[in-house]
């Protein structure tokens, strides 16, 4: 995938949808890609030092020990709550076949979201959801 | 064709090795001692591959210590000498750093070659150079190697092919660009203005070489530019190249400028680099008399894309499981600089050092053994560990690992169970400890947090699941304390130690 493949992809997604193309064409250098293969652990329960990850391709599992809560798909994004709160990720996030994502560490994550305060409302927006949600990953 | 006097001629081997840089001399050393035949072929025509030419500036910027607290030639002293191959005859260690003068203790390229050509006289490695790996392809559960000098075919080829091909980004212009690899003697740019796009350590290095010749230099790039010492991670620009950042932020008349290019033209007497600023808004234009590309580097994957082989960080990597081995194409494997393709757990987004020797040596040993258990019946002698002395050995790992220090967060040592009691589960892929599904156990490594502090971090697996506990930091990274013991007991409880 090439940068401007990149750029459009993260266009597409609603995190990243109130940003101009030079804005997010300087995002994509803030990101590194990754490759998960199938049954990859991205984000580990219980583990300090997680990043955050946005889904550029393919699905994930989020598992708290061991049993399915949730799914994420292209677009989707994880591992912010982690890092925000400074807390170790309540569940695993285990990709179901070939993933790509792009991902940020603590220090640049919370950079961008003083830089690019729309993304940070998506980001609240999408939390929000998931918190609105939350009965359907009780045990 | 292929000539009777070279070694491995073409033909059907267990094991294709290709490249002689210190990737494969690594990887083939090991191999040779599990006694698992294999040939090495490489289209040089001498050892040391991207050694004999880079860096550009003739010296490393990687450590090696002529003195340190322990002992020349001793497993613990490889951490302080981060560009020695490893061996198991104590007189084939080192040598890199033998060869050095003692005026830096980054070794100069040529000490770097000599030292590399020195592991593969003394160590006896065999390779039959002047062979070029042409193309690929699958038959059956082998892999066949088209070379200059005919097929080869295996059922493990192993690239260790480096990354010395450049890379550059989509913008308009850039392709008439001169890259890193190609730029002129330092003499060249006496009195002129240099554009330099890239804002890495092949940037800084351009940089820094050419501070006493240009008459101003411009380093542009989208991202700000990631300093070692703050970012805690090797592949942040190191501080060796630093003197450009310090005439920039004190205003000598340099300048490091966060920017996005959008194409790069030429002009009657030079270049003109258009750009948006990205740390500060706003379009900006650069004249210069000379552009140059250190936009980075990719591996030559050839036709490995059409076999299938998976690839990430915009086409420029593999994509590897934790033991190096195509994540996409069973079989292949990788060796060398490629192995970034397993980009470990990146805790606190800090990566492996798997881009130079003082990682990736570790790489090709584990790797080494690991294709040897796995795919040639090899029995590889894990001792076994009383269970009184674990403790012991954890924190001494902790304390004098070279593995740990030199790969944080990516290799740990593993003791586990086996037979009712605990066997040394050797240096192993921090991953492949915590994702894997073997019996009860712990590893240790040595990981650096957001704040920069150093510290130890366990790893406890017991009825399937992992738990992670870091121990504390000290001020003189040793562990083999009361305080430490104490510690490790306790998180071993689930154990039973």
């Amino acid at each position: 995938m090439d940068k401007d493949a990149l750029i459009d992809a993260l266009g597409s997604f609603a995190l990243f949808a109130d940003l101009s193309r030079p804005e997010l064409e300087g995002l994509v250098h803030t990101f590194e890609e990754e490759w998960f293969g199938e049954g990859q652990t991205v984000v580990h329960q219980g583990f300090t030092g997680t990043g955050f990850y946005v889904i550029l391709e393919g699905e994930a599992s989020v598992r708290i020990d061991g049993e399915e809560r949730a799914k994420l798909s292209r677009g989707d994004f994880f591992g912010e709550l982690s890092i925000l709160l400074d807390e170790p990720p309540l569940a695993d996030v285990v990709a179901l076949g070939p993933m790509r994502a792009l991902t940020l560490a603590r220090g640049a994550l919370d950079e961008v979201l003083v830089q690019h305060p729309h993304v940070c409302l998506r980001m609240l927006q999408g939390t929000l959801r998931r918190l609105r949600s939350a009965s359907r990953w009780q045990p | 064709m292929a000539t009777v006097d070279k070694p491995f001629p073409p033909g059907t081997y267990p094991v294709v090795v290709v490249g002689s840089g210190p990737g494969a001399l690594q990887t083939s050393y090991t191999l040779r001692s599990l006694g698992v035949e294999h040939a090495v072929i490489s289209s040089d025509d001498r050892p040391a591959g991207m050694f004999q030419r880079f860096p550009i500036f003739q010296r490393l910027i990687s450590w090696s210590k002529p003195y340190s607290p322990v002992e020349r030639h001793s497993r613990a002293y490889e951490r302080y000498d981060w560009n020695s191959l490893l061996a198991d005859e104590p007189d084939s260690c080192g040598l890199v750093t033998d060869q050095m003068d003692g005026t830096s203790y980054f070794p100069a390229r040529q000490e770097m070659e000599a030292g590399i050509a020195a592991f593969a006289e003394k160590t006896k490695l065999t390779i039959r150079y002047g062979c070029t790996w042409e193309s690929t392809r699958k038959d059956g559960d082998d892999f066949v190697l088209t070379t200059s000098d005919g097929e080869y075919r295996c059922r493990i080829p192993i690239f260790a092919i480096g990354m010395a091909m450049s890379w550059v980004p989509n913008i308009p212009g850039i392709d008439e660009v001169p890259h890193y690899v190609d730029v002129k003697t330092p003499r060249d740019y006496a009195g002129k203005r240099v554009a330099i796009i890239g804002k890495r350590n092949s940037g800084f290095e351009l940089a820094d070489g050419l501070l006493p010749w240009a008459r101003q230099i411009v380093l542009l790039s989208p991202r700000p530019t990631g300093v070692s010492v703050l970012t805690h991670f090797v592949a942040s620009v190191r501080a060796r190249y630093l003197q450009p950042y310090e005439d920039h932020v004190l205003g000598g008349g340099n300048f490091i400028v966060d920017a996005a290019i959008e194409r790069i033209e030429r002009t009657s007497d030079g270049w003109r680099v258009h750009a948006q600023g990205t740390t500060k808004p706003g379009p900006m234009t650069v004249e210069a008399d000379e552009v140059i590309a250190a936009t980075g580097f990719q591996v030559p994957m050839q036709d490995l894309r059409d076999l299938g082989v998976a690839t990430f960080m915009q086409d420029r990597f593999p994509a590897l499981t934790p033991m190096w081995e195509s994540a996409s194409v069973p079989g292949i494997h990788f060796a060398g600089t490629t192995t970034q393709g397993a980009v470990g757990l990146r805790k606190y987004g800090i990566g492996s050092s798997s881009a130079a020797v003082h990682g990736f040596r570790y790489n090709a040993r584990i790797m080494a053994r690991h294709i040897a258990e796995k795919h040639f019946g090899v029995t590889i002698d894990r001792p076994s560990i009383a269970p009184e002395d674990i403790v012991e050995k954890l924190l001494d790992e902790a304390t004098l690992a070279p593995e740990l220090w030199t790969q944080k967060s990516y290799l740990c040592r593993v003791f586990e169970s086996r037979d009712g009691g605990f066997v040394d589960g050797d240096v192993l892929p921090l991953q492949a400890f915590v994702d894997g599904s073997g019996p009860d156990g712990t590893a240790i490594t040595i990981e650096t947090d957001a704040e920069g502090d150093i510290h130890p971090a366990l790893y406890v697996r017991a009825k399937g699941s992992v738990e992670e506990h870091l121990l504390d930091s000290t001020s003189m990274h040793d562990y083999r304390d009361p305080e430490h013991r104490a510690q490790v007991k306790a998180a071993l409880g689930p154990l039973g130690l």
